[in-house]
């Protein structure tokens, strides 16, 4: 008979069940939505970063962002670099230059055995990055002044000098890749710790000091280069020993090449500097304080953990993370309270419309417990049906995002001042010391997939359940208190 | 009419117990008029009953002293002007309320004393309540409805299906047990009522204004089933204001202002 009962009210009051229930199964379908939704967006993201920084880096250690007109220094380099190609004398010109990021501040070589000193440390090795610029064409020859330009801190590399620096008129076009200094004999921390390698070989120890390069293989592709081959980096001549690839096929490796740090310090004539050092902790507890412990050791520097890093990932992943966690969770949480609030409002109103017939069925006898649980069974199963719909609704919404299969891309907040050459020096929003490592990644295409975790499904279960009980719970006090007495209630 | 024990109800056709005589009333009222007079062992018997309600900083005596006894098997009706405390006296009667002071005995339970639970439980089994607006459940049927007030006793589902069978026939509707309340004329959905009130088999009917809802021919039919379940035994309680139910009764009250008082002559 409780059945029957439960039955014909449900099947009786059809528009307060099929309210209750597409309200809970909205909110349900919403909140496994946006989790999934969630999840694929922790996963690019992770893959994004695991392409750019390598698996098992915990900390990073770069450079202090320098004060706008501090950057002189480094363009110094590559001004002194282009006088002296100047004096050459040629007007035919097909030159390399490697020269250091503009943007930040080098580290001295002795901080990577600082940083391996520090307590908690299990692995740190150092890179540097540099940009190879290769100009070729025709080009008068090039006036010294760029060493005390002003502007040479902001504006960057040739074009601008060609363009505004008088070079009479030369016609000539600019090529730039970009190199990554490693220590061959570490790399199980570091960028290249999550790549494979796809042709060739790694740098290996006997590389040091010796004219090797490894490319990335996506770059390799492009530039038509092939293990075996030679390149010119910073006019000389490389051997390309191997190529590498991404664990992850959506995503391009940190740098176009990999060179022996030893090589890159000397080539680009920075001395003994390094522009990164990772740091990988003993334990994930570890980190915080290796952070702090590195941040007292190395006051000068910008000491980065992995949530710092997440935050310089940007471009539309990004505002895809952000857009999922922020508004989807506020959504899903608005529309959950809204569901929930609704079926503790219709399962009240609906017992006090039936409070002639609670109170009758008290006044022929049905116990308090009885009658309360003939309400809470009612918004139990009103729960159950929401449930249900809400899965359905949830996993059709899930399969269909992962049928659409949204591409983001993964740009670098930097990436303008490496792609294009004037206005560079505006390009470092400052958003924290991995910026520079995330220029050289450029921008990188990831499928967003909305992979169904057991969590979704607790969780939408629990909210199913949730509603029914708190809804219950509700009606079920308002139904206890009835009098039997309200039985007898004129009518109208 | 000296049978004072539960009525055994079975199955009869509606006509073998349609109007009675008015000897009837004679025979059962035998004692010598007077409130808390009644023929055999007291079903009833309530004692110097009081029942205020407060509201806000007034408090309303809708029972006043009220001295009382009813015998098993006796027909009642309760008159009286509205707010005369006639649906009070019925809460406290039917188990339903307490009074305020007083005890309240039926069949040796206190029912001022008891608690909320022994209350459910003599509402459950010693009571039958029909309401003037019937008070079915609209999405069952009228089966299901009777089958409402065997929920509480546990019994067996074959018993329980064979007595809603018998006490819908014992009403005159066996031909409409899957019909819902919508389905039913009123007075067909009183006597459904009326089945829901007897297929406990309690030892009193009572009903706050029967037929108040009803038109003539309706209100005989509900009149007419009365009689024949006080026929067969049962105690009846009826508040009404229709001076042709109370014309039937064996005895007559009237309550006014809170004080009840016999008007049968
Ligand atoms: N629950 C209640 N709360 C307050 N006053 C009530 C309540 N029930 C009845 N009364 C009052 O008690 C008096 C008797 O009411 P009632 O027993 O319903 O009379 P009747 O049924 O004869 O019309 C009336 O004055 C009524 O207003
Ligand atoms: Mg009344």
């Amino acid at each position: 008979m409780y059945g029957t009962y439960l039955r014909r009210e449900l099947v009786g009051r059809k528009k307060q069940t099929i309210i209750v229930a597409a309200g809970l199964a909205i909110a349900i379908a919403l909140v496994m939505i946006v989790n999934s939704l969630a999840a694929g967006v922790r996963d690019a993201q992770a893959q994004a970063l695991e392409s750019v920084y390598g698996v098992g880096t915990d900390l990073t250690v770069t450079g202090a962002m320098p004060e706008p007109g501090e950057g002189g220094g480094q363009r110094f380099d590559f001004g002194e670099e282009g006088g002296a190609t100047g004096e050459d004398g040629t007007t035919e010109l097909s030159q390399s230059q490697l020269v250091s990021e503009p943007m930040r501040a080098t580290l001295d070589a002795s901080t990577l055995d600082t940083v391996t000193a520090v307590d908690g440390v299990s692995a740190a090795s150092a890179t540097l990055s540099l940009t190879n610029m290769t100009f070729s064409g025709e080009l008068p020859a090039a006036p010294d002044d760029t060493t005390t330009t002003e502007g040479g801190t902001q504006g960057t590399p040739p074009q601008g000098e060609g363009g505004g620096g008088g070079f009479g008129g030369g016609s000539f076009g600019v090529d730039s890749f970009t190199v990554l200094g490693i220590d061959p004999t570490s790399t199980a921390v570091g960028p290249l710790s999550a790549v494979e390698i796809s042709d060739g070989r790694a740098l290996e120890s006997s590389d040091e000091g010796g004219n090797v390069a490894v490319l990335d293989a996506t770059y390799a592709a492009t530039a038509e280069v092939v293990v075996g081959d030679t390149i010119d980096i910073g006019g000389e001549d490389f051997e390309v020993v191997g190529l590498v690839a991404s664990t992850s096929d959506e995503a391009d490796t940190a740098s176009n090449v990999y060179i022996p740090l030893d090589v890159a310090q000397t080539l680009s004539g920075v001395g003994a500097v390094v522009s990164t050092v990772y740091v990988q902790a003993e334990s994930s507890d570890a980190i915080a304080a290796v952070q702090a412990d590195l941040e007292e050791a190395l006051p000068d520097t910008t000491v980065s953990s992995q949530a710092d890093l997440a935050s310089t990932v940007s471009g539309s992943l990004s505002s895809a993370s952000s857009l999922i966690t922020n508004l989807g969770t506020w959504l899903s949480v608005i529309v959950l309270a809204v569901a929930l609030v609704l079926a503790v409002l219709f399962t009240i109103s609906g017992v006090s419309r039936r409070t002639r017939e609670f109170g009758t069925l008290k006044a022929i006898g049905w116990s308090n417990g009885r009658v309360v649980g003939q309400v809470a069974g009612e918004s139990a199963v009103q729960g159950l049906l929401g449930g249900v719909v809400g899965l359905v609704l949830g996993f059709a919404g899930i399969v269909a995002i992962n049928l659409i299969s949204p591409t983001i891309s993964t740009a670098a907040a930097a990436e303008t001042s490496t792609q294009g050459g004037p206005g560079g020096a505006g390009g470092g929003p400052g958003d924290g010391a991995f910026g520079n490592a995330v220029m050289q990644q450029g921008s990188t295409d990831i499928v967003l997939q909305a992979p169904v975790t057991l969590w979704v499904i607790v969780a939408a279960v629990g909210i199913a359940v949730l509603g029914g009980l708190v809804a219950g719970a509700f009606g079920g006090w308002r139904a206890a208190r009835l009098s039997p007495a309200e039985a007898l209630r004129s009518v109208g | 009419m000296t049978e004072i024990a539960p009525p055994a109800l079975t199955k009869k056709p509606l006509t073998s117990f349609t109007t009675t005589g008015d000897e009837d009333m004679t025979m059962i009222d035998t004692g010598p008029a007077g409130v808390g007079d009644a023929p055999t062992a007291a079903l009833y018997r309530l004692t110097d009953v009081t029942r205020t309600y407060r509201q806000k900083q007034r408090v309303i005596k809708a029972l006043t002293g009220v001295g009382l006894e009813i015998g098993a098997g006796e027909f009642v009706t309760i008159q009286g002007p509205t707010g005369g405390g006639k649906s009070t006296l019925l809460q406290l009667l039917g188990a339903l309320d307490r009074p305020s002071s007083g005890s309240v005995m039926l069949a040796g339970t206190d029912l001022a004393n008891a608690s909320d639970a022994e209350l459910g439980r003599v509402r459950a089994r010693e009571i039958g309540f029909v309401f003037q607006g019937f008070n079915l459940i609209p999405t069952l049927t009228a089966a299901e409805n009777v089958d409402m007030a065997l929920e509480p006793l546990g019994l067996p589902k074959a018993e329980r299906a064979t007595r809603v069978a018998e006490a819908l026939a014992h009403v005159g509707l066996a031909d409409r047990t899957d019909h819902k309340p919508t389905e039913l004329s009123g007075g067909q959905q009183q006597r459904v009522a009326i089945a829901r009130a007897i297929v406990k088999r309690p030892r009193v009917l009572l009903a706050d204004e029967p037929t108040g809802n009803l038109d003539e021919s309706m209100r005989d039919e509900i009149l007419a089933v009365l009689e024949g379940l006080c026929a067969e035994g049962l105690t009846l309680i009826v508040v009404t204001h229709d001076s042709a139910v109370a014309r039937r009764a064996h005895r007559r009250l009237r309550l006014d202002k809170g004080t009840v008082r016999d008007i049968t002559r």
